[in-house]
């Protein structure tokens, strides 16, 4: 069975809401109605998203990290929203595992944002409906895209290619190369959802150096006997010279 | 979670009509075995015509929790899979059954359908109650499952939160009952209180279990889990959003620790010490007034109890929302 989800790259997200930008873009002007937003320009504004980017701070200063964290549905493949929704508004499609909203079947009872654990789902307070990340479930099968256009709309606009996309479910698939190498994890893990979006840990790319391997132990001259020059002890060039 | 008033009225007022079903009911059950007077059909009649009432203010509150009321139908399709959808149906199957067992005393309607061999006569009336005790236990369990099926809701994911939604149901409504007994039948408003004051301690031993339970709680999720980073400290800068968003204001009271504190004990005298006081002191003298304020001031404390039950729920999605940035 195909499961599409996001890998997220930790690693390389920078933070700069590229991807928040373009979800609202593309989500607010489909055929499914806009996301609506409340006071914009006003006090206190609020809107419908289907993806945020928060900010982490890892550690005290001066051993911090800054964490940029993009969050989403991650379309679980046990998601706890869809059995609790009394209507059967919310449901996981069967061939691809997008979890979705039928915002015709939905009456805005708020149930199912209660039984995710994760705050995914946001209620639109103009239509009064349940409102959640479909994956661009409009772009990704539309054949008038070309190919490389059909993929969300937020894959598509990240800078740095921290977003993957893809068919966990296929070990060859680009997103499952990535967890299994790169060491993909999931959200909350305690909760059994079992998130089908992964995200990328930060990693150090880092090579261990002997003392040892300092030195060529088969440089010529110390096969010759020489010693090489100048000597270690004495200054070298670039002691003397600015290039 | 920040309380919904639609769902806290529609709890309590249900939980009342089905106490108060159920009150009339056991009393019609005593009478069955000789064990209390049989009363006047207009006694149960009536009464379960006040149930109604209750259960159907309950109703009424319930659509205004929703977005799209018109599209509440809807909601009985998913009874397979949630709770909810399953007290979507147990509530009008409750209703209407409590509306048979009103009408069938009321039209004086109970032919003798059997009877058991000690010479008990079974009549419609017994049988339409017994069916109506089972749908208002059914009830009862629909409504405390929605909210213990939860599991990551931790402070309801408990047997607990069922006991507790039938045993504080039942107490408001045997205290209804008795207030009612106390202006339509006089001789049986100290049975009903008795009741009452029983329940009413049950009542309060299972919320102080659940008090006790939850304050012990250690949450599972926290910001190491939630964005998966081991380290002992971990702040968020910013929540992705300068303004509020529906994760800001559905999952939290937005009211101070200590008002949560005075809560506690507000509650707790108003739905079990003052009705328990009042309940008792009128055990052997029954006077209308005071069973009267018994109720409106146990009713007035399931508010403040309903509302303390779901501030209390602490939900893990709060972990992505704490700084505004």
């Amino acid at each position: 069975m195909t499961q599409l989800a996001l890998v997220i790259d930790l690693n390389v997200c920078v933070g700069c809401h590229a991807c928040v930008t373009s979800c609202k873009e593309w989500n607010t002007s489909g055929s499914a109605g806009p996301l609506c937003d409340e006071r914009p320009y006003d006090e206190d504004p609020t809107g419908t998203f289907f993806n945020r980017v928060q900010t982490f701070e890892v550690g005290q200063f001066p051993n911090m990290e800054t964490v940029h964290f993009p969050k989403s549905c991650l379309h679980c493949e046990d998601p706890p929203c869809v059995p609790v929704c009394p209507t059967g508004a919310s449901y996981k499609r069967k061939e691809d595992g997008i979890v979705l909203v039928d915002y015709d079947k939905c009456i805005g009872c708020k149930y199912c944002s209660w039984a995710c654990p994760y705050g995914a789902r946001e209620i639109d307070e103009k239509q009064k409906v349940m409102k959640k990340c479909t994956l661009c479930v409009d772009r990704i099968y539309d054949q008038s895209l070309a190919e490389i256009d059909r993929k969300p709309s937020c894959v598509k606009a990240c800078p740095t290619s921290a977003r993957l996309f893809g068919d966990i479910h296929d070990p060859e698939s680009e997103v499952s190369r990535a967890i299994r190498e790169e060491g993909g994890y999931p959200l909350m893990p305690e909760w059994g959802t079992q998130p089908a979006n992964h995200y990328l840990p930060r990693r150090k790319t880092k090579i261990k150096i002997h003392k040892d391997e300092l030195e060529r132990a088969d440089n010529p001259l110390k096969v010759d006997g020489k010693l090489p020059k100048p000597s270690k002890s004495e200054p070298t060039l670039d002691d003397f010279t600015t290039w | 979670m920040k309380p919904a008033f639609s769902v806290i009225f529609l709890t309590t007022l249900i939980g009342a009509g089905q106490g108060l079903f159920l009150a009339l009911y056991t009393q019609q059950s005593y009478a069955l075995f000789d064990l209390l007077p049989h009363q006047s059909d207009q006694f149960y009649g009536y009464g379960s015509l006040l149930a109604l009432c209750l259960l159907a203010g309950g109703l009424v509150a319930s659509f205004f929790h929703l977005g799209h009321p018109e599209r509440a139908w809807r909601s009985a399709a998913q009874w397979r899979t949630s709770w909810l959808s399953r007290e979507v149906i147990a509530l009008p199957a409750f209703m209407g059954m409590t509306f048979l067992y009103g009408v069938a005393h009321l039209a004086h309607w109970h032919p003798v359908l059997t009877t058991l061999p000690g010479g008990l006569k079974i009549d419609l009336t017994i049988v339409l109650g017994g069916i109506d005790t089972l749908l208002a236990f059914t009830l009862f369990v629909c409504t405390g499952m929605i909210y213990a099926c939860l599991r990551f809701l931790r402070e309801w994911h408990s047997p607990l939160t069922i006991i507790n939604y039938i045993l504080l149901g039942g107490a408001s409504g045997f205290t209804l009952a008795a207030f009612y007994a106390a202006v339509a039948a006089p001789d049986q408003a100290s049975f009903f209180a008795g009741w009452a004051v029983i329940i009413t301690l049950l009542g309060l031993a299972g919320r102080i279990a659940s008090l006790w339970r939850n304050a012990r709680l250690r949450p599972k999720s926290s910001l190491q889990t939630a964005i998966g980073v081991k380290h002992p400290r971990i702040v968020q800068k910013t929540q992705g959003a300068m303004g509020g968003s529906f994760n800001t204001r559905e999952f939290f009271h937005g009211k101070s620790a200590a008002f949560m504190r005075a809560l506690k004990p507000t509650f707790l005298v108003l739905v079990f010490a003052l009705p328990l006081l009042l309940l008792v002191s009128s055990l052997s003298q029954p006077a209308a007034w005071i069973l009267g304020m018994a109720f409106v001031v146990q009713y007035v404390g399931l508010l403040v109890e309903r509302w303390y039950f779901f501030a209390e729920a602490n939900h893990p999605q709060n972990l992505y929302y704490q700084t505004i940035g």
